[in-house]
């Protein structure tokens, strides 16, 4: 009747998962209660839970990776403290065998549940806007890619407390992966939370592709959209072209640990390196989809807090564009040492090489942009100009690392691991968080504290530094990643460093934490009445904070590049809102209810239930067959409706630049 | 100064290149088409996997011991002319004839579903002789490129149903005819796929 699942599921032995997730459960629980005592229930479904406005989702997308990662880094903080402890007869707190589910749910977590939810937001929040667009192309579409991401992060999460997670590391590879040697569920928690949320990413790729190609403003040509939004191009066309290779993949392994097929199996003809593969050719490009736009993020912020445009627009075009495509041409370089031959790793050490040279370009665009500008050391700046030094460094390794003879002595080690932490940080999520701070006051109408950013900042580029430069040195001295236990005693005062390093980060998502808690406490001093606190250049500061459902009553026409400044600079004054009617896109429920269904569905698939498999799959097509069959899907927001809101909003829209 | 913003759009640039937001129509079809390519990048996957291990039999029996090329060719035709049905039923949505289009439905249906009773009898024959998608890497991959194939015939044909349901019912009005227009885009996609199939694991499979 429940298929593999009994009460031996629940890991009563091991009292730290448990601990923890009774932690979590009961500020679930207590958040639930306050929204049931509240009376916030109608509030929460109709604002937000049903809501297809590209803002709202973009904020659930925010939240669900802020979240995420602090999961993450819990796993981080156990991993070093293991490592920091378990050296020569010490053998630390974490068993093996649990210490396998940390590395590979920190992986796995870091890399789908916070960077991807992380920068989808971003994108979410603020594509549409800059394109001066009044949503997505696919508002609902968008709505069910969330509630999916979503739904693959209840399911990690719920492998905390019912079974276990994989113990093959984020990247799952075969045989290791395979029935004989993993016949648990671990790996099938891996593999179905990522199926479910990779279909979300997916969909997410195809909504933006389509939305930037065909529903940007009147005016805006190619070559006069926002840098970010040339980010978020390449970055969803990645998506496209790469995700679904991972979903062939997992669909493969799947059939091996379900069916007893033959990909992958040491037998009956099987080839593992064809996993490796395929693996990364969907993952060297997902490096791409994560750090491209990030480097939007930091164009728009670097010339933002300049006060100049960007230095050589163009060429940095072509540098993403050129990433974007050469991003498929380096995968080979993640296994050097699996024996493809010399000339095969030749060509992909030159491919990885050559990799560097537009991104090199990027950075001296952000250089010359930021020389002879009026540089304000916002948060958002201050994040920026951490970026370039640190991801330089980062780069300068991973050419380093696309040599492949120097690849056979690092490969493996935890050189390579500070190497990816390196651009991953000091790229990915330093970008998401000056994003976030960049864009908060336009999403919520007030601006972040500023004295609390800073702190943060400086805690997340010591921590960055203390806890990866001695990884760097460790792997130089031979320490390979993934140890449970230090047989080198000479190894650990860098690991106690390193355990510091991550220590002081922590201290930065502390403060960062404060600093949320800090500035919605004192909002009203905040308040954005402008509609753009920072000068800004592109469409989005144009409209008031936070800007209607709609964005624009009536939709900008674009000129120039840095549409925005060039209004300011004219004069261009306000136009009263046309009175005619605006067509936007109705709430639907469909996301939620479609991604409940998958997480029944998934859970069963987990579990072999194959009964609720069936049902679940049924009430999840059903629901997209029933919302197949409306057609009521659009609202008209009348003139006098947009009147009112204009109207209430005037106060917000006023001019703050001298 | 005062904030900035615009006149109303120019008719003739709203719609002109570059000029502003394409019709629904065209999003809807566009963005169905970005998604069929990424449906196309999924298949390669399967197709690259059915390239690497279709040489590893492990001693069990090979393509040219298993195919037979007289029933591909049928199942081939049948669903090259359920597209050209489909094709059909298009253009009779064009000139708003919802009784053809209600026949040559009924055609791309039959055709579709007859490709799919080939193919799944062509299974159960294979399988029966014990070369079962668990006898080797080479019947794996056989067995979920050409299975995964059928799948997405098995759901156009029931999303072909569900559209008949809705011309029945709601007419032919905009928002059904675009989902039309993706399902003809769908079920040509499948042909396409099917040319590839057909090309790499029957013919070249049996020389």
């Amino acid at each position: 009747m429940l298929g593999k699942l009994s009460w031996a599921a629940i890991p009563f032995n091991e009292p730290l998962p448990l601990i923890s997730v009774a932690v979590v459960a009961v500020v679930i629980l207590v958040a639930l209660a306050i929204v049931t005592i509240k009376g916030w229930w109608p509030y929460m479904w109709r604002e937000w839970l049903t809501s297809v406005d590209h803002k709202r989702i973009g904020i659930m997308y925010l939240c669900l990776g802020l979240l995420m990662l602090l999961r993450g880094f819990s796993d981080a903080i156990m991993m070093r403290t293991q490592q920091a402890l378990a050296v020569g007869h010490a053998q630390g707190y974490l068993p093996p065998g649990h210490y396998d589910q940390v590395f590979s749910a920190h992986g796995t977590i870091m890399i789908f549940f916070v960077a991807m939810p992380l920068v989808i937001g971003l994108m979410n929040f603020a594509v549409p806007l800059q394109l001066g667009a009044r949503d997505v192309a696919f508002p609902v579409l968008n709505s069910v890619s969330f509630w999916l991401t979503a739904a693959g992060a209840f399911l990690i999460n719920v492998s905390l407390v019912v079974g276990n997670f994989a113990r093959t590391g984020w990247m799952g590879y075969p045989p290791l992966s395979e029935l004989p040697f993993s016949p648990d569920v671990g790996v099938d928690y891996y593999l179905w939370s990522l199926q479910i949320s990779g279909i979300g990413t997916l969909l997410t790729g195809v909504n933006f592709v389509t939305t930037i190609l065909k529903l940007r403003a009147p005016g805006m040509t190619y070559f006069r959209m926002p840098v970010f939004c040339w980010t978020a191009l390449t970055a969803n066309l990645l998506i496209v072209a790469a995700f679904p290779i991972l979903t062939a993949t997992f669909v493969m392994l799947l059939l091996d640990r379900y069916l007893g097929m033959h990909f992958f199996t040491n037998d009956a003809g099987g080839n593992q390196m064809m996993y490796v593969n395929l693996f990364w050719a969907w993952g060297h490009p997902e490096v791409y989809i994560l750090i491209l736009p990030a480097f939007g993020v930091f164009s728009e912020v670097v010339a933002t807090f300049s006060g100049k445009g960007l230095f050589s627009y163009r060429s940095m075009v072509l540098a993403i564009v050129g990433i974007c495509l050469l991003s498929f041409m380096v995968w080979l370089h993640h296994f050097f040492t699996m024996g493809a031959g010399a000339d095969v790793n030749a060509f992909f050490g030159i491919m990885s090489a050559i990799i560097a040279v537009p991104t090199g370009v990027k950075v001296f665009n952000w250089l010359f942009t930021m020389f002879r500008g009026r540089i304000l050391y916002k948060t958002p700046m201050l994040f920026a100009i951490g970026f370039i030094v640190t991801f330089v460094i980062g780069g300068l390794t991973g050419v380093l690392l696309a040599v492949p003879p120097v690849d056979f002595v690092l490969h493996n080690s935890v050189f390579l691991v500070a190497h990816f932490h390196n651009v991953i940080i000091g790229g990915v999520v330093f970008g998401a968080i000056a994003g976030y701070n960049y864009w908060f006051p336009k999403a919520f109408g007030f601006t972040l504290d500023e004295r609390l950013g800073k702190a943060s900042f400086w805690c997340w580029l010591i921590g960055f530094y203390l806890a990866f430069m001695p990884l760097y040195l460790l792997g130089l001295m031979g320490m390979t990643r993934r140890l449970q236990h230090i047989p080198d005693p000479s190894w650990q005062p860098w690991l106690l460093v390193a355990e510091l390093g991550a220590i002081v980060i922590f201290c930065g998502i502390l403060c960062q934490i404060a600093q949320l808690y800090v500035s919605i406490r004192s909002r009203e001093r905040r308040r954005d009445l402008t509609g753009d606190p920072w000068n800004g250049r592109t469409l989005e500061w144009a409209t008031p904070s936070p800007p209607p459902a709609y964005n624009f009553a009536v939709l900008p026409r674009v000129e120039t590049i840095d549409a925005f400044w060039e209004m300011k600079r004219s004069g261009q004054s306000r136009v009263e809102p046309a009175s005619e009617t605006i067509e936007m896109p109705r709430n639907s429920p469909t996301g939620f209810i479609t991604a409940f269904f998958v997480v029944v569905t998934g859970f069963a698939l987990i579990w072999h239930i194959w009964w609720l498999v069936i049902l679940g799959l049924l009430a999840a097509a059903i629901t997209i067959l029933v919302f197949g069959w409306s057609d009521d899907r659009q609202r008209e927001v009348s003139g006098s409706e947009i009147a009112q809101t204009e109207q209430a909003r005037s106060g917000l829209g006023a001019p703050a630049w001298r | 100064m005062a904030i900035a913003t615009i006149g109303a759009v120019p008719a003739e640039l709203a719609r002109g290149h570059g000029g502003g937001p394409a019709p629904t129509r065209i999003v809807v079809a566009y963005g169905f088409w970005i998604f069929i390519l990424s449906d196309i990048v999924m298949f390669s996957g399967l197709f690259a996997a059915y390239a690497v291990l279709s040489g590893n039999t492990a001693g069990g029996p090979t393509g040219p011991e298993l195919f037979n090329l007289r029933n591909v060719f049928i199942e081939t035709l049948c669903l090259l002319l359920s597209s050209y049905t489909s094709g059909l039923g298009a253009l009779s949505i064009e000139w708003r004839q919802p009784g053809r289009f209600l026949i040559f439905a009924a055609l791309t249906f039959v055709l579709g579903a007859s490709f799919l009773v080939i193919e799944i009898s062509e299974f159960a024959g294979m399988v029966s002789k014990g070369a079962g998608p668990s006898r080797s890497a080479f019947l794996s991959a056989f067995f979920t490129l050409v299975g995964m194939h059928g799948a997405h015939v098995t759901i156009g044909l029931l999303w072909l149903l569900y559209m008949v349901a809705q011309v029945v019912v709601k007419g032919l009005r905009p928002a059904v005819l675009r989902r039309l227009l993706c399902f003809s885009l769908f079920w040509h996609a499948l042909d396409i796929i099917w040319i590839g199939v057909f090309t790499l694991v029957y013919l070249m499979g049996v020389k």
